[in-house]
């Protein structure tokens, strides 16, 4: 049976049968069996991997004086306990999961791009640059998020097509574009783009207060969510339900295979590298239309760099990025609390996300291993033997 | 099987075991977050300070850590602080935790560009917390009514600092790191500037621009570059200096400090700084809130009203140094003091100051500043 081609995770597609026999029935049953036990692999692995990690963060606290369970109560209520803190959670979470994107999708083509920062702050800085021009709110936002995604975009296709077409390395050179996107937006922001008005903080024209994105409606959170939870799913579909999607899946699996079967491997690059551009450029788009309100240096926030670990953790999968962005999320909004109340230095949170990354990462070595491990066709045999 | 994964598929015994187990872990759980509730007994005032970078950075952030620590002293004040918090959303919801989580009903949000739009957002969604910023952008009527904001005139530090270098410098080359060419560090070079040249016409200041407040590699580059251009006092205006006063330590030249008291670093060539006194701000601005009286929506003061003061003279200057410094530093104590004063030109020979005209501290001319005065070496852009 085809059981044991479904790509990833995906659930077990049930054969459609007139008559099964009982040996079909009891292979049924046991491949159900199999994508249960699947889906608790790709729960519990993670799970554990965040379980240990904060046993191993507890012993560390425990070394610097605090009591490790009132410093997860303290987490607890700074990330997810309160609405305000679930909220707080969500709004760090929103452009981590458009960030993300830009690594993730050509993470698919074996792809290691880390451009996410340089396209948000170019996507942010273009969008400013673009309000000015239109006149009306839903023109000025439709163009910011438009030519916010659009710059974002061509800025990482163009790493993509370096790679496709010259075979430079991408990930180097995506890392430096990032140097190189601060720089223009530091020398645009300064120079010809400056508001003469902007004196101790350079920054573009101000669009306008009626032109900023308001919150997501019953929640203090702005628009920005609504654009991460979509892209995700969106690419999703993209990447595991379409043809283009499988397609730019198989580059990633065997590019040779790819070629041979005669797919436009070069294009395949740069539209993917394009797309993931888009969701970066687009997060710069909306820090703009929904926080800042003009383009400054606050744009360098690091989300691209957080972004990539977003990917990585996720495995690549665009659905996954979301758990995980909130995960990301919670740690930042209850790191303040940890602060605060327990006097902690900053550092505390990069030593918690430092073990999570590591644990996580590790945890990798385990998937499908010994209870797990268990294949459809063994215990279909396992079956067969106890119903003989 | 069942022993790698025994809750979900193990005997009814072994998943009471885990029920218990787990059970008895949310129960000392909760029992501690019951007392720990009951410690946190209501505190008379929560102040939260919010920092852009480390508390620790011998720079500006700490320089208003000091000032937090001046106010944990004073009873029925409760402090909360967070560092490293960047100019993003995340302040935003950074201050929304200190007032629904702390409870604090004051917030010292210290970083300049926490003002607009962040501090603006929550003042307007928290009415009755009060909101005050460092750097000087309220402007009455504009902004909300539980908004103030605070600055002080460092500069002054500065032109004392100028005198101190240009008199010590043996070269009369005075070296100056900034980060940006917006007009509060302008005014630092050139208030610097003048006084070293109103000891030693001769002495000139060569500015490097870093281009950001905390670029750690290039201040380094830049304190290399002006020592080997002979160069031997530095001074600077970044948000932390401890790499350029190591490094001129090291090198063998002189240094005078900026934001806070960096004399621990250089033992031998640190000559004095212009510091923050924030602990005097933050304790009177308490001191009205407490009281319920009305504070200043507009607050601002120099060497005079205590906001800055200089780091004790250190080892290497001279008796008559120090004679020369104090002199200048009590003109600015009796108000007799003014630093632009007509006629001041600028390093490209045009009139910036006209002749008889006095600019004094609350000029807003001043707080539009876009040139270099005469001796500085180096370009607005």
């Amino acid at each position: 049976m085809g059981v044991g081609v479904s790509v990833g995770a995906s659930p077990v597609a049930q054969p459609a049968a007139a008559a099964p026999t009982p040996a079909q029935l009891a292979e049924r049953a046991a491949a159900r069996r199999a994508a249960v036990r699947r889906t608790i692999e790709s729960v519990a692995v993670p799970g554990g991997a965040i379980v240990a990690a904060l046993v191993l963060f507890g012993v560390f606290m425990a070394v610097t004086g605090r009591n490790p369970l009132a410093v997860y109560q303290e987490m607890f209520r700074g990330s997810f306990g309160t609405w305000f803190s679930f909220q707080n959670t969500l709004q760090r979470a929103a452009p981590l999961m458009l960030t993300a994107l830009a690594t993730a999708l050509p993470l698919r083509l074996g792809l290691v791009m880390l451009g996410g920062e340089g396209a948000m702050v170019l996507g942010g800085l273009a969008a400013a640059a673009v309000a000015t021009h239109f006149h009306t709110p839903v023109s000025v936002k439709l163009a910011m998020l438009l030519v916010g995604g659009l710059v974002g975009g061509c800025w990482l296709a163009g790493a993509g097509a370096l790679r496709a077409y010259r075979g430079v390395n991408e990930t180097i050179s995506t890392l430096l574009l990032n140097y190189i996107a601060i720089a223009l937006l530091n020398h645009l922001v300064e120079g010809p783009l400056r508001d003469p008005a902007s004196l101790n903080k350079p920054s573009t024209l101000p669009i306008g207060d009626d032109n900023m994105l308001g919150s997501f409606p019953g929640l203090d959170v702005h628009w920005g969510l609504a654009w991460g939870l979509g892209a995700c799913v969106v690419f999703w579909v993209l990447m595991q339900r379409t043809t283009f999607g499988f397609a730019a899946r198989m580059v990633g699996g065997n590019i040779r295979a790819a070629l041979l079967n005669g797919l436009p491997v070069r294009k395949l690059i740069v539209i993917v590298t394009f797309l993931g551009g888009l969701a970066a450029g687009l997060a710069g788009a909306l820090e703009v239309a929904a926080i800042h309100g003009t383009a400054n240096a606050s744009l360098v926030t690091g989300y691209g760099y957080t972004g990539v670990l977003v990917a990585f953790i996720a495995r690549a999968n665009p659905l996954a990025a979301l758990p995980v962005a909130i995960l990301l999320g919670g740690i930042g909004a209850s790191g303040g609390l940890l602060q605060r109340v327990f006097d902690l230095p900053d550092a505390t949170v990069n030593v918690l996300q430092g073990m999570l990354f590591l644990s996580i990462l590790l945890s990798e070595t385990f998937y499908g291993r010994r209870w797990f491990a268990t294949n459809v066709a063994n215990v279909a045999n396992v079956d067969r033997k106890a119903a003989a | 099987m069942r022993k790698l994964g025994p809750f979900i598929v193990g005997s009814l015994a072994s998943r009471l075991r885990w029920i218990t187990i787990i059970a008895v872990i949310l129960g000392v759980w909760s029992e501690g977050a019951r007392t720990n509730v009951a410690q946190g007994a209501p505190p008379p005032l929560t102040i939260g300070f919010v920092y852009v970078g480390p508390k620790t950075d011998y720079g500006y952030n700490q320089a208003h850590a000091q000032g937090a620590a001046a106010l944990a002293k004073l009873p029925g004040v409760k402090i909360r602080e967070e560092e490293m918090v960047p100019e993003t959303m995340a302040v935003q919801k950074t201050m929304e935790s200190m007032i629904n989580l702390d409870g604090a009903t004051l917030l010292f949000p210290t970083s300049f560009g926490y003002f607009d739009p962040h501090i603006l957002k929550e003042a307007g969604k928290f009415k009755n917390v009060t909101f005050l910023h460092c750097g000087g952008l309220y402007t009455e009527g504009k902004h909300p009514t539980n908004v103030g904001s605070y600055f002080g005139y460092i500069d002054e530090g500065q032109y004392v600092s100028g005198i101190v270098a240009a008199l010590t410098s043996k070269t009369s080359k005075l070296g100056f790191i900034a980060a940006k060419p917006i007009p509060q560090v302008l005014r630092n070079i050139n208030s610097f500037t003048l006084g070293a040249r109103s000891v030693n016409p001769k002495a000139t200041t060569t500015v490097i621009f870093t281009g950001d407040w905390a670029m750690p590699v290039k201040e380094a580059e830049a304190a290399n570059s002006l020592i080997d251009q002979g160069i031997d006092v530095l001074t600077m205006h970044v948000d932390s200096p401890k790499v350029i006063v190591e490094l001129a330590e090291r090198r063998g030249v002189f240094v005078t400090g900026y934001h806070a008291n960096q004399s621990t670093l250089a033992p031998k060539g640190y000559l004095t700084g212009a510091e923050w006194n924030w602990g005097k701000v933050y304790t009177d601005y308490v001191t009205w809130v407490q009281a319920g009286k009305s504070y200043p929506r507009l607050l601002r003061g120099g060497l005079k009203e205590g906001f800055v003061t200089m780091s004790p003279y250190g080892k290497a200057v001279s008796a008559a140094t120090k004679k020369k410094a104090d002199a200048a530093k009590a003109k600015f104590m009796d108000g007799s003091m003014v630093i632009y004063k007509g006629p001041i030109k600028d390093n490209t020979g045009k009139v910036v100051v006209a002749a008889g005209t006095e600019q004094k501290q609350t000029d807003v001319a001043l707080e539009k500043m876009d040139y270099l005065v005469e001796g500085v070496v180096g370009k607005t852009r």
